[in-house]
C-alpha cells in the first residue's frame, strides 16, 4: 500500500463524530467540576506568585477575569461538542485549556496535557462533518466518509499514551521494588473487598507488573478484533481501579472514553442512534455518502504536513530527558510531558536562606508568606521550581530594600521511601545560576 | 439486536457514572481493620492517653487559676500575687501539652490564638482597662488576652511588685480585666473539653479512613503545623531572629516571668509532650500504638528505611542541643543568640524528617490538598 493510497482510504464519520462528541462533553465536566471544587480561585487568584515554563512567563493568571477565561474555555467546549462553529470552537478551545494550563506549573499533570495534545489534533481534523450543528446546517459540509488517517492519528497519540507510560514502568524500582506502589497500595487499606489485600507485598507487585504489561499490551489488543472486546473490558477495569486508589480527578474517565476510538465505525453508530433518540435529532440527513474532500488539495496536505509534525515530536519529545545526565527522577530534567504517570513517591522540604553578601547577615524565609502548601510541596521536590522562587525571593527583597542579596536553599528529598537526602547544593547561591534548558549542576547526586 | 447494543450502552454509562459519583472522598469503609496496624486504636490511644486527660489537667490547672485569680482581686496583697504567679505557671505549663491538638472544637474556637498569641500588646491592654470596653471574642483582640496578657498584667503592669499590687487596689478595672481574661479561656477550654467527652472522642476514633479529612490525616497535619509553627518558629526561631535577620527579643514567650522566668521550661514542655506523643508514651495511660510505631509497621511493608528511629534521634538531639540553653530565653538571645540558632537547626531536622520521609511514608497529603494528582 502506498501512502497515497493509504491517505485516500476513508472511513465511517461517525467515529469522528463521537470521539468529538464525548471528548467536549468531558470537558464540559471538568470544568464545571473544576469550577465547583473552587480551585479557580485557589489555583489561580489567591496565590501570590505563579511558576511559569521556560519561555512562558508572560502566560499568568488574569485576576477575577480567569473565571471569564474559563466560561470562554467552558462554552468553547460546549462549541465543539454540538459541532457548532467547530473550528473556531477547537481553535478557541485548545488556545484557551492550554494558557490555563501554562498559567502555573505547579498544577501539571498529564492528563491536562493530553487534553492539549487532544485539542491541538483535533484542530486539524474533519471532526465536525457528521452529526454537528455545522454540517446539519450546511450540507455542503456534510459528510458520511472521512479520511481514515484522521482516525488513524487519534488512535496513534493514544497508543503512544500507552507505550510511553508502559516503557516509563520498566525500570528498577518499579519492577523488581515495586516501589512506589508498595508505599501507595497500603494507603486505601479501607477500601471495600481488596482494602486488605494492598497491604501484601505480592499485590504490589501484581499491580506493578501489571500495569507496566497493561499500558505495553493495550494498544495492539485494542487494535487487533478478536481481542477489542476483552481489551475495553480491560482499559474499563484498568482505569476504574486507578481512579479508587489514587486522586486522579478525570484522567480514566478520559482515557477510557477515548479509547473508544478503537471501535470499528459501527459502534459509533450506533452510539449517535443512544445520541439521536436522546435529543431526538436522527443521524439520517447526515449519511449523504459523500466524503470529506478538502476543498482545496493543498489545505489537506497542509493539514497532514502539521500532523506528522506534531506526531513525530509527540514520538520525540519523551525521550528528550536523555540529554540530561544524573537520574531522571531526581532532577527531574526531562520529566513532564512524557507521559510518566505515577511514577514515584518523592516529597521535599526547602528552606530559602537570604544572605547580605557584605554583611553576611542572613535570615530565612517562611515559604508560607509566598506559596500555597500545594506549590510548596511541588517546589520543595523540582529544581526548576525551585531556582524559580529563588529568583522570585531575590526580586521581592531587593526591592523591599535589601542588598547584594544572596539565596540559598536547605533541601531535602526523600525519593521512593529511602531516608530523605540533600537535594541542592546548599553553598551555591541561587541568584547567580540561571533558569534554562541546560543541566543544573547544582542538583546534588542521588 | 440494534435494541439490545444500545441497551448495552446505556448500561455501560449508567455504570460508568455510579462509579463515578461514587468515588467521592467520603466512601464509608466497612472494612476499615482489614491491616495489621490498626488505626482506630492508635486514634483512641491519642484520645484517651493525650488529649482527654491533657484537657482535663489542663482544666484544673485553670480552675486553680481562676481561684487564685478571684482570691487575689478580692484583696491584692504581694502574697496572693505570688500564689496567683505559681498557679499561672502551672496553668502555663499545662497548656503545652494540649497546644497542639488544635482539631475539632478547638479548631474552630481558635483555642489557640485565643489562649497564646505573644508578644501582648502592652497598649491595647491599657486603653482596654481603661475604656472599659472590649471584646474578646474579635480576632483583632487576640493579642490582648490569654497567658500573655494575663502575664503582663501579674508581672509587668507596673514596676514593682508593690505597685502591682496598688494598681490592683485602687482600680477596679484592673481586677475585672484580669478576672475577664482568665474567664475566656476557661470558658473556651471548657467547652472544648465538654465536646470531647460527648460524642466528639466517638467520631474522632471512627474516622479511622486513609482520605484527606479522616482523623489520622487531620491530626499529623495539625501537630506538624504546631511544631513548625510555634514550637520550632514560635518558641525558638522568631525570638533568635531566623526570619527576620537580626532577634526580636519582645517575641519571647513568657518574656515577663520571673523567679521563675519560664520561658525555656514552657520550650521543654512543649517539646517533651511533641516527643511523647510520637511516642505514643501518655503519663496518664500508659504506652500505646503511635506514629512511631505506625511508620515501623509502615517500614515492615515497604522495607524502606528507618524514619521512626531516625525522628526519635532527630528529637532526642534537639533536646540535648535545648538543654544548654539559659533558663531565660530573653538572655541567651541577648547574650548568646548562636546557640539559639542551633536549637533552631536542630529542630530543623526534626521538620525535614516529618514532612518529608514521614508524611511520605503515612500517605498523608500536606494541608488536605485536594488537587488531582496523576
Amino acid at each position: 500500500m502506498t501512502i497515497h493510497s493509504y491517505l485516500n482510504k476513508t472511513t465511517k464519520a461517525a467515529s469522528l463524530a463521537v470521539f468529538r462528541i464525548l471528548f467536549g462533553l468531558l470537558m464540559i465536566i471538568s470544568l464545571i467540576r473544576f469550577t465547583s471544587l473552587g480551585w479557580i480561585d485557589k489555583l489561580y487568584i489567591s496565590p501570590e506568585l505563579f511558576f511559569s515554563y521556560l519561555g512562558f512567563s508572560w502566560v499568568k493568571p488574569l485576576g477575577q477575569w480567569t473565571y471569564l477565561l474559563f466560561a470562554i474555555c467552558g462554552f468553547s467546549a460546549i462549541g465543539v461538542t454540538i459541532g457548532y462553529k467547530y473550528r473556531i470552537s477547537i481553535i478557541i478551545f485548545f488556545l484557551s485549556f492550554t494558557y490555563i494550563e501554562l498559567m502555573d506549573k505547579t498544577t501539571y499533570l498529564n492528563h491536562y496535557y493530553f487534553v492539549s495534545v487532544m485539542a491541538f489534533l483535533m484542530m486539524w481534523l474533519p471532526m465536525h462533518r457528521y452529526y454537528s450543528f455545522d454540517a446539519y446546517r450546511n450540507d455542503n459540509l456534510r459528510a458520511q466518509y472521512i479520511p481514515r488517517w484522521t482516525v488513524d492519528a487519534i488512535k496513534l497519540v493514544l497508543g503512544i499514551v500507552y507505550i510511553y507510560a508502559g516503557l516509563a514502568k520498566i525500570n528498577y524500582d518499579w519492577l523488581i521494588n515495586a516501589l512506589p506502589l508498595k508505599i501507595w497500595l497500603p494507603g486505601s487499606y479501607d477500601l471495600p473487598l481488596i482494602g486488605g489485600l494492598l497491604e501484601q507485598p505480592w499485590m504490589a507487585y501484581t499491580f506493578s507488573w501489571g500495569g507496566m504489561i497493561y499500558d505495553l499490551t493495550i494498544p495492539f489488543l485494542l487494535l487487533w478484533k478478536p481481542t477489542r472486546k476483552v481489551a475495553f473490558f480491560m482499559v474499563i477495569v484498568f482505569h476504574l481501579l486507578t481512579r479508587v486508589l489514587f486522586p486522579i480527578g478525570m484522567f480514566p474517565f478520559i482515557m477510557i472514553l477515548s479509547t473508544m476510538i478503537f471501535f470499528d465505525s459501527r459502534v459509533h453508530e450506533r452510539i449517535l442512534d443512544v445520541f439521536a433518540k436522546i435529543i431526538g435529532k436522527s443521524k439520517n440527513i447526515f449519511d449523504n455518502g459523500s466524503s470529506a474532500i478538502y476543498r482545496i488539495k493543498e489545505n489537506r496536505n497542509f493539514s497532514i504536513f502539521i500532523v506528522s509534525i506534531f506526531l513525530v515530536l509527540q514520538l520525540l519529545i519523551p525521550f528528550r530527558y536523555l540529554l540530561y545526565p544524573d537520574n531522571l527522577y531526581w532532577t527531574e530534567e526531562g520529566y513532564r510531558f512524557s507521559w510518566r504517570v505515577m511514577l514515584m513517591e518523592k516529597a521535599g522540604t526547602a528552606s530559602f536562606k537570604i544572605v547580605d553578601g557584605e554583611t553576611k547577615k542572613r535570615f530565612y524565609v517562611d515559604n508560607r508568606d509566598f506559596l500555597t502548601s500545594f506549590q510548596e510541596k511541588q517546589m520543595a521536590t523540582q529544581p526548576d521550581m525551585i531556582i524559580e522562587y529563588a529568583h522570585y525571593l531575590r526580586d521581592h527583597f531587593t526591592n523591599q530594600g535589601h542588598q547584594n542579596i544572596e539565596v540559598y536553599v536547605e533541601s531535602y528529598v526523600t525519593l521512593n521511601g529511602a531516608l530523605s537526602k540533600r537535594f541542592i547544593d546548599p553553598e551555591v547561591d541561587l541568584t547567580k545560576e540561571s533558569n534554562t534548558w541546560r543541566h543544573k549542576e547544582w542538583i546534588l547526586d542521588n | 439486536m440494534k435494541k439490545i447494543s444500545q441497551l448495552g450502552l446505556a448500561l455501560f454509562f449508567a455504570t460508568l457514572s455510579t462509579v463515578w459519583i461514587g468515588c467521592g472522598d467520603d466512601m464509608p469503609d466497612p472494612s476499615a481493620d482489614n491491616d495489621q496496624f490498626d488505626r482506630s486504636v492508635m486514634l483512641e490511644h491519642w484520645v484517651d492517653g493525650f488529649i482527654i486527660p491533657g484537657y482535663k489537667s489542663y482544666l484544673e490547672a485553670i480552675d486553680s487559676l481562676d481561684a487564685k485569680a478571684k482570691k487575689f482581686v478580692a484583696d491584692p496583697d504581694i502574697s496572693r500575687l505570688n500564689d496567683l504567679r505559681n498557679n499561672f505557671g502551672f496553668a502555663y505549663n499545662a497548656w503545652q501539652e494540649v497546644s497542639m491538638f488544635e482539631i475539632g472544637r478547638a479548631e474552630e474556637l481558635a483555642l489557640r490564638k485565643h489562649t497564646n498569641i505573644y508578644p501582648t500588646n502592652r497598649e491595647e491592654i491599657l486603653s482596654n482597662i481603661i475604656s472599659e470596653t472590649y471584646n474578646l471574642t474579635l480576632p483583632s483582640t487576640f493579642d490582648q488576652q490569654g497567658f500573655p496578657a494575663i502575664e503582663f498584667l501579674i508581672y509587668a503592669v507596673s514596676e514593682t511588685d508593690l505597685l502591682i499590687v496598688d494598681l490592683f487596689n485602687s482600680n477596679v478595672a484592673y481586677k475585672t480585666y484580669l478576672t475577664d481574661l482568665v474567664t475566656k479561656i476557661r470558658i473556651l477550654t471548657g467547652e472544648v473539653y465538654t465536646n470531647w467527652t460527648t460524642g466528639y472522642r466517638e467520631m474522632f476514633i471512627e474516622d479511622d479512613g486513609s482520605s484527606a479529612s479522616s482523623s489520622v490525616n487531620r491530626m499529623v497535619n495539625d501537630y506538624l503545623f504546631y511544631y513548625e509553627r510555634f514550637l520550632r518558629s514560635g518558641k525558638i526561631g522568631i525570638p533568635a531572629g531566623v526570619f527576620s535577620g537580626s532577634p526580636l527579643t519582645n517575641n519571647v514567650e513568657a518574656l515577663y516571668t520571673f523567679t521563675p522566668t519560664l520561658s525555656k521550661s514552657l520550650y521543654l514542655n512543649s517539646l517533651s509532650s511533641f516527643k511523647n506523643f510520637f511516642e505514643g508514651k501518655s503519663k496518664y495511660n500508659g504506652n500505646g500504638p503511635s506514629l512511631s510505631e505506625y511508620l515501623s509497621y509502615i517500614q515492615t511493608l515497604t522495607s524502606g528505611a528507618n524514619i521512626s528511629s531516625a525522628i526519635e534521634a532527630a528529637i532526642d538531639n534537639a533536646i540535648e542541643v535545648s538543654n544548654g540553653l539559659d533558663d531565660d530565653f530573653y538572655i541567651q538571645v541577648e547574650e548568646d543568640n548562636s546557640k539559639m540558632l542551633a536549637t533552631y537547626d536542630a529542630l530543623q531536622e526534626v521538620t525535614v524528617l516529618m514532612k518529608t520521609d514521614m508524611l511520605s511514608a503515612l500517605n498523608v497529603s500536606v494541608d488536605y490538598v485536594d488537587a488531582d494528582g496523576d
